[in-house]
């Protein structure tokens, strides 16, 4: 019996298609980072600083968390810098560290953390933390302010500001185009719509976010948009000045796709995505906020438990009082 | 190991291995080793209990009564005196009685079973029948519970790499063909269909049976999936085939009863596929009981320590501890996994990617069936969670981001199910 060989044993299957949250984690920080070069190379230093910081603070609330808590450190899994980025991502460029420091405070712990770490979080960690910083200190996250003293060669207004308050007039000089190449102010990684798109196309491809929600949110913003556009054109801007403005792209692309606060069913995705869509532009439209993506996507993801049970029958399953 | 590709949405693509993609040709035969083991499935055995005892003399396709107490027999494979008797247990609590024999050089026939074969029913011969390679009861087909209306002949293999059923319906058309009528006699004349994946559709119409053909793509073969896809017909959660009126026979188990009875022989040999650390398949012919190291050594297939020694495929095998463990008559495939080829799993909650969800070809809402088995809610996970409308592929498990081993998750839930189940019909007397 001592020499008798040792295999190792498990349950089927033992074939596994070589996915992996690491993986998937470092792809989404690859297809985020063309919208924040262009975020750093238009804002220089302190765009880097934010960025290198909220990373580094998240992990290491990701890390202090495992100790606190006594659970196996996860940082590895590279959760904590996804959240740790698309936080920087949402913050302007003229964020004080503070803030930085506080709101990865809030993603990490407070958004994920105390609900038992990944997977576990109703709510999408990085939005809890924007709400939270937009609730707090009003001034933080209006862009007009924040970025008052850039100078960049293209308006430096927040253009859903300037629609909010100076009306669609006011807005006729944000080509599409300006949009698209990141000519306007926003978020550090928020505003370059093309970077965006191109990430949000390589993720839908390699199976890496769910493209139902992608693609019903931006239709629902687009709908939504279009049918207050046809009933009023004076009073409300066109469906894509809200596809390309704000956070609708990274709300599209790398917010309402976040695993664990989003469904999972076909019929319930769609919904999802098409109620946060609609509810984003209602909050821009007829809402006291300038931006409704943050909102919406925290609103529906309080939902999601209930919209993922519309979900198919199971094959040989008896329907009861059918 | 199929790997997800690089672009890639949507359900993952297993396709079955054709029977072209065979390292060599032909089946190869495997020489007599010296040992074999048998075990006898025996609900509670006691060693003391036990018909036969330790140095008794067996003759080849003698059956042998377990104990006066059961009506379970088993037919020997091998010629050679009992070395051993012990009791094991298997999957999912499964309780057994190993036999161990120590083999002679020639081979020396027991003939009860010619006599038995030429009664005019062949009543006699159900009870010899029970090593029929491809079928684990043969009296489930010969006396159901359900009277059979159908019997499907399965030419497709189970598993991902196997191809012992597609050599099968490739070199023994013939056989098929006699052996599918006398399945007929011997079931009630049931309607039969032979299941064979398209590439064999030419060999299969030799057989002069309905045949259909069904995509190779995994899990395509399993038997609920053949109901649903061939025969339009659901099986409900927890039920089985029969009790639909439907029974299952690999092909090799109808090729291998047509040998019998023609031959007045009980089967012996089994095709096993093999796979090895390459991924390549051989497929082999060897005498039942024969250990399985007694078949790697003889195809020079070196195993080490940590490595993974699997019976069956890739997708729904069973890892063994043991290169000991003999093949029995629904040992389908050996494989074989170096330590470097492992694929392991992690202790990390569902992070709810959906993957599992899409992947499944049954439509279960794995992403919170796994949630509630973590937790061992199992009832719940059965009534609201179709726990039991799983068909057992395995591809939750494969597709899983966070590399939870969601299929073991699922049969440890079915199994304790069935303990509850158990406790409860005791319970009430």
């Amino acid at each position: 019996m001592d020499n008798r060989k040792l295999f190792v044993s498990s349950h089927a299957p033992y074939w596994h298609n070589g996915s992996s949250i690491t993986e998937k984690s470092y792809n989404i920080m690859l297809a985020a980072l063309p919208a924040v070069l262009l975020g750093i190379f238009q804002y220089g230093a302190p765009a880097l600083a934010v960025v290198t910081f909220s990373i580094s603070c998240a992990m290491i609330w990701e890390l202090i968390m495992n100790f606190v808590m006594r659970r196996p450190v996860s940082i590895g899994d590279g959760n904590a810098a996804v959240i740790g980025l698309m936080l920087a991502m949402l913050l302007p460029a003229a964020t004080p560290w503070w803030v930085v420091l506080i709101g990865t405070f809030l993603a990490i712990v407070v958004g994920k953390q105390i609900f038992g770490g990944i997977g576990c979080n109703p709510l999408n960690p990085a939005l809890v933390a924007i709400a939270m910083i937009f609730l707090s200190w009003k001034g933080i996250l209006n862009f007009d302010e924040a970025l008052l003293n850039y100078e960049l060669g293209f308006p430096m207004t927040y253009p859903l500001a300037t629609l909010k308050y100076f009306g669609v007039e006011a807005v006729s000089e944000y080509g599409i185009g300006d949009l698209l190449m990141g000519c306007h102010t926003g978020g550090i990684g928020s505003t370059f719509g093309l970077g965006l798109i191109l990430g949000g196309i390589y993720l839908i491809l390699r199976g890496l976010i769910r493209w139902e929600i992608a693609i019903s949110f931006l239709a629902g913003v687009f709908i939504t948009a279009l049918l207050f556009n046809v009933a009023d054109p004076a009073a409300y801007a066109s469906p894509a000045f809200h596809l390309f403005t704000g956070y609708t792209l990274i709300g599209a692309f790398f917010l309402a796709t976040e695993d664990s606060s989003s469904p999972v069913n076909f019929i319930p995705m769609l919904i999802y995505g098409v109620l946060a869509g609609l509810l984003t532009v209602l909050i821009r439209n007829i809402g006291a906020m300038v931006d409704g993506v943050v909102f919406a996507i925290l609103m529906l993801n309080l939902a999601n438990p209930l919209l993922d049970k519309i979900r198919p029958k199971a094959l040989g399953k008896e329907m009861e009082n059918a | 190991m199929i790997k997800k590709p690089f672009f890639g949405f949507g359900k993952p693509k297993l396709d079955y291995a054709g029977i072209e993609g065979l390292e060599q040709g032909e089946v190869i035969n495997i020489p007599f080793s010296g040992r074999a083991v048998f075990f006898v499935e025996a609900p509670h055995p006691t060693v003391s209990d036990v018909s036969f005892q330790v140095g008794d003399e067996l003759k080849t396709g003698q059956n042998l009564k377990v104990s006066p107490f059961s009506r379970t027999t088993f037919t020997s494979t091998v010629t050679g005196s009992i070395t051993d008797i012990s009791k094991t247990s298997g999957y999912l609590g499964r309780k057994c009685l190993s036999v161990g024999i120590d083999v002679s050089e020639a081979d020396q026939w027991d003939d009860a079973f010619s006599e038995a074969v030429k009664t005019p029913g062949l009543e006699k011969a159900d009870q010899y029948l029970n090593t029929l390679p491809g079928i684990s009861d043969i009296n489930a087909l010969i006396h159901p519970e359900t009277p059979l209306n159908t019997i499907v002949v399965n030419g497709m293999d189970k598993d991902l790499l196997v191809m012992t059923q597609q050599m099968v319906v490739k070199t023994r058309a013939d056989d098929l063909k006699e052996g599918i009528e006398l399945l007929k006699k011997i079931t009630g004349n049931p309607k039969v269909i032979l299941i064979v994946p398209p590439n064999l559709s030419a060999e299969a119409a030799k057989s002069g049976v309905q045949v259909q053909t069904v995509t190779p793509s995994y899990p395509n073969s399993l038997p609920e999936m053949i109901m649903k896809d061939v025969l339009n017909q659901v099986v409900p959660a927890g039920k089985t085939c029969s009790s639909l009126g439907v029974g299952f026979i690999d092909a090799e188990g109808v090729a291998a009863l047509k040998s019998a009875i023609t031959e007045g022989k009980p089967p012996v040999t089994k095709m096993v596929s093999v796979i090895g650390k390459n991924e390549k398949t051989q497929v082999i012919r060897v005498r039942l009981g024969t250990p399985i190291h007694a078949v790697l050594s003889a195809l020079h297939i070196p195993l080490e320590q940590g490595d993974r020694l699997v019976i069956g495929g890739p997708m729904t095998g069973r890892s063994i501890y043991s290169e000991e463990m003999p093949i029995l008559q629904d040992t389908d495939a050996i494989m074989v996994q170096g330590k470097d080829q492992l694929a392991h799993n992690e202790d990390v909650p569902c992070v709810n990617c959906g993957e599992c969800v899409r992947a499944c070809p049954v439509r279960i809402p794995v992403n919170m069936l796994v949630r509630l088995l973590e937790n061992s809610r199992y009832e719940e996970a059965a009534k609201d969670y179709d726990l039991l409308s799983c068909i057992e592929c395995g591809i939750c498990s494969y597709v899983c981001e966070a590399r939870i081993p969601i299929f073991h998750y699922i049969m440890l839930g079915k199994y304790e199910l069935t303990l509850m189940e158990k406790s409860e019909e005791s319970a009430n007397g």
